[in-house]
């Protein structure tokens, strides 16, 4: 049995920088999930998809990354995308005594 | 065959960046696919991982000297956020590195000798050692000649460049094993009979999904035949291992499925083969390496002004006592430098930090500096009367804190803070259990937590006495726990307590198996003392009481 089509925006991770980029509706990458196109309708997700995967000189591993419309705006569906999104939860600078 | 011309040069390592450079620029203009393109940069030591790409850099057996480490600040600086990582294989992570800039920090650190080949890939992985050879009192003989031996024999050998799966190698010349030497594909062990020293080999050990602890397949091997076996061993491993189902496909299982002594008949049969092409080149070649690993010619010195810092300071008192280990010199040391502050990254090392143990190692320490399998940097060959300067200069810098051994100095894989392969966090995990420690760790002694994101076990997580995997549940974190492991000589897998903890219970787990052993601990035990005599059972109803009572 088919997978049950999930919601969601895509993603991927940029070529150069490796930074998570998302695909908006108007076709740009954008750093900010927000204002990634979230995609509700399995045929647009394909649709969507193969542009993605057809710019592979900005675009890494394109994929739909599980995202959900709530009153505040796009969000992830899952909590890797969290992280994805927001970036490392460790104070990292903690670690460096008195710099 | 070994031939002593094929070391790692400046000039293969300059021919290794010009061509990762031009393959980056292919990739750039679209002549590379990603997927022509992934391999190449694995073999560079690049992955792509959550946020960034990350450079993985190859420590040899951990053994740094002041201008290399200078170098690794510097490239942090120059090309990524300031900081590195230091992981439990004793290499350097950059977590941030821009694509079109690896090529320079590759060309940097060719400058000093170093480089990412085989951090990555299906080939044999930089060679560690124990983190204080050539200084810790205990030792039978520096492992690193043979280390590095082994590293310029693996290093591009054209038989090992599409092995399987990776293939882990770990070198020991001390009977208290500091290098996990039970946890890799293949290791060295060190070892006198009659006079005579040779080497005990394990292979067949790994983490992972399928822990196993590595077994003995030559009890003694003379010094001569090491390389013909080891190449006996990858011979037979690179036929018949699986290349079908890359869960199967390490060591381990080609030993396990075939059985121990069929592995050894096939082993031996190869090995009868190989031998003869072996003319002595590398026997001349390890003579070489001995000498240029000799034991530093250290000046006497007084005691004085240790002992003075000893009685009057209490706060280097404590360091000394938990950070020091005892040095082959009486009037020496060998000073743990901790990574692991209460509530920061473990591993993670600051530019100016590493700048700061460089200067360090540079005029007290025989400018050398290891990186340990615990994510910790050393300071080998201290004198004594030195300590207190090193002790204040380490404070100053946040690497002073007394922990070596205890609660807080946990291993920690990177977790789903940075890795693509995560399906948890470990890192904040790691901060929240050593700030919750903090107060009592003294009181409880050695203790170690290790912590894994994942099932693939890099934070070592079966080898803690306290283990955590971090796993997805259900689109939820989920810890499990695991008591009992050990990573010294007698290794041991720990075993699953059962059901995991969310996220936000993890700590207070920690705290009740911790309150269980200071309730049930006799005088002189370490917590793996007391499971080994009490069992898991005590610590299991101390974990699980809460949800009992709550349930009540």
């Amino acid at each position: 049995m088919a997978k049950r089509f999930q919601p969601g925006v895509i993603s991927a991770n940029d070529l150069i920088s490796g930074k998570v980029i998302y695909l908006a509706a108007n076709d740009n990458w954008v750093e900010r999930l927000e204002e990634g196109e979230l995609i509700t309708d399995e045929a647009r997700a394909d649709a969507r998809l193969e542009l993605a995967l057809g710019q592979p000189e900005i675009a890494v591993g394109a994929y739909v990354a599980p995202a959900e419309a709530t009153d505040t705006g796009i969000r992830p569906a899952h909590f890797r995308e969290d992280f994805r999104a927001t970036g490392p939860s460790a104070p990292a600078r903690k670690s460096w005594g008195t710099l | 065959m070994l031939d002593a011309t094929q070391n790692v040069t400046r000039s293969y390592l300059d021919r290794r960046v010009e061509e990762f450079r031009a393959q980056v620029a292919r990739r750039i203009d679209g002549s590379l696919t990603e997927d022509e393109f992934r391999p190449l940069r694995l073999m560079n030591g690049l992955y792509l991982q959550l946020h960034a790409y990350m450079l993985r850099v190859a420590i040899p057996y951990g053994t740094l000297n002041s201008e290399q480490l200078d170098v690794l600040a510097e490239i942090s600086e120059r090309w990524d956020r300031g900081y590195g990582h230091f992981t439990t294989r004793q290499n350097i992570q950059y977590n941030w590195p821009k694509l079109t800039d690896v090529p320079d920090m590759l060309a940097r650190l060719a400058d000093v000798n170093l480089h990412a080949i085989q951090t990555s890939g299906n080939t044999i992985r930089n060679v560690t050692a124990d983190p204080l050879a050539g200084a810790h009192a205990d030792e039978l003989m520096d492992p690193r000649p043979v280390a590095e031996l082994i590293r310029i024999w693996s290093t591009d050998h054209p038989e090992y460049q599409f092995l399987g799966r990776k293939f882990k190698i770990a070198v020991t010349g001390s009977p208290n094993d500091r290098a996990v030497t039970g946890a890799h594909d293949l290791a060295v062990r060190i070892v006198e009979r009659d006079g005579e020293i040779g080497y005990t080999i394990l292979v067949g050990g790994g983490l992972g999904r399928t822990p196993v602890v590595g077994k003995i397949i030559k009890d003694f091997l003379p010094q001569a035949d090491l390389l013909p076996y080891l190449e006996a061993v990858l011979s037979v491993y690179n036929l018949a291992g699986r290349r079908d189902n890359k869960y199967k496909a390490r060591i381990k299982i080609t030993v396990n499925e075939m059985g121990l002594e069929e592995f050894s008949a096939r082993v031996d049969e190869a090995f009868f083969r190989i031998r003869p092409e072996f003319s002595g080149a590398d026997q001349h070649l390890l003579a070489e390496l001995q000498e240029g690993f000799a034991r530093p010619a250290l000046a006497p010195r007084d005691t004085e002004a240790y002992d003075a810092a000893y009685a009057a300071d209490p706060v280097f008192r404590a360091w000394a006592d938990i950070n020091l280990r005892p040095h082959f010199a009486d009037d020496h040391a060998i000073a743990m430098v901790s990574l692991k502050p209460h509530g920061g990254v473990p591993g993670d090392a600051s530019a100016s930090q590493m700048r700061v143990v460089a200067d360090l190692a540079r005029r007290y320490g025989n400018d050398e500096i290891r990186v340990t399998q615990e994510q910790n940097l050393v300071l080998p060959h201290v004198a004594k009367a030195d300590l207190p300067a090193v002790f204040a200069e380490l404070k100053q810098h946040g690497l002073a804190t007394a922990n070596a051994g205890l609660a807080s100095d946990i291993i920690a894989c990177p977790g789903m803070d940075y890795c693509a392969l995560a399906t948890a966090r470990s890192i904040p995990v790691a901060q929240q259990i050593a700030e919750a420690l903090e107060e009592n760790e003294v009181e409880v002694g050695e203790l170690a937590i290790k912590i894994s994101g994942c099932i693939n076990a890099c934070g070592h997580h079966h080898l803690g006495d306290i283990g955590i995997l971090g796993l997805d549940r259900a689109g939820v974190e989920n810890y499990q726990i695991t008591l009992g492991g050990d990573a010294g000589p007698d290794m041991k897998i720990g075993e699953k307590t059962g059901p995991g903890f969310a996220y936000d219970e993890v700590v207070g787990a920690v705290e009740r198996l911790i309150a269980a052993y200071l309730d049930l601990r006799e005088e002189g035990e370490r917590f793996r003392d007391t499971i080994a005599r009490t069992g898991a059972e005590p610590f299991k109803t101390a974990l699980y009481q809460e949800e009992a009572q709550d349930a009540a």
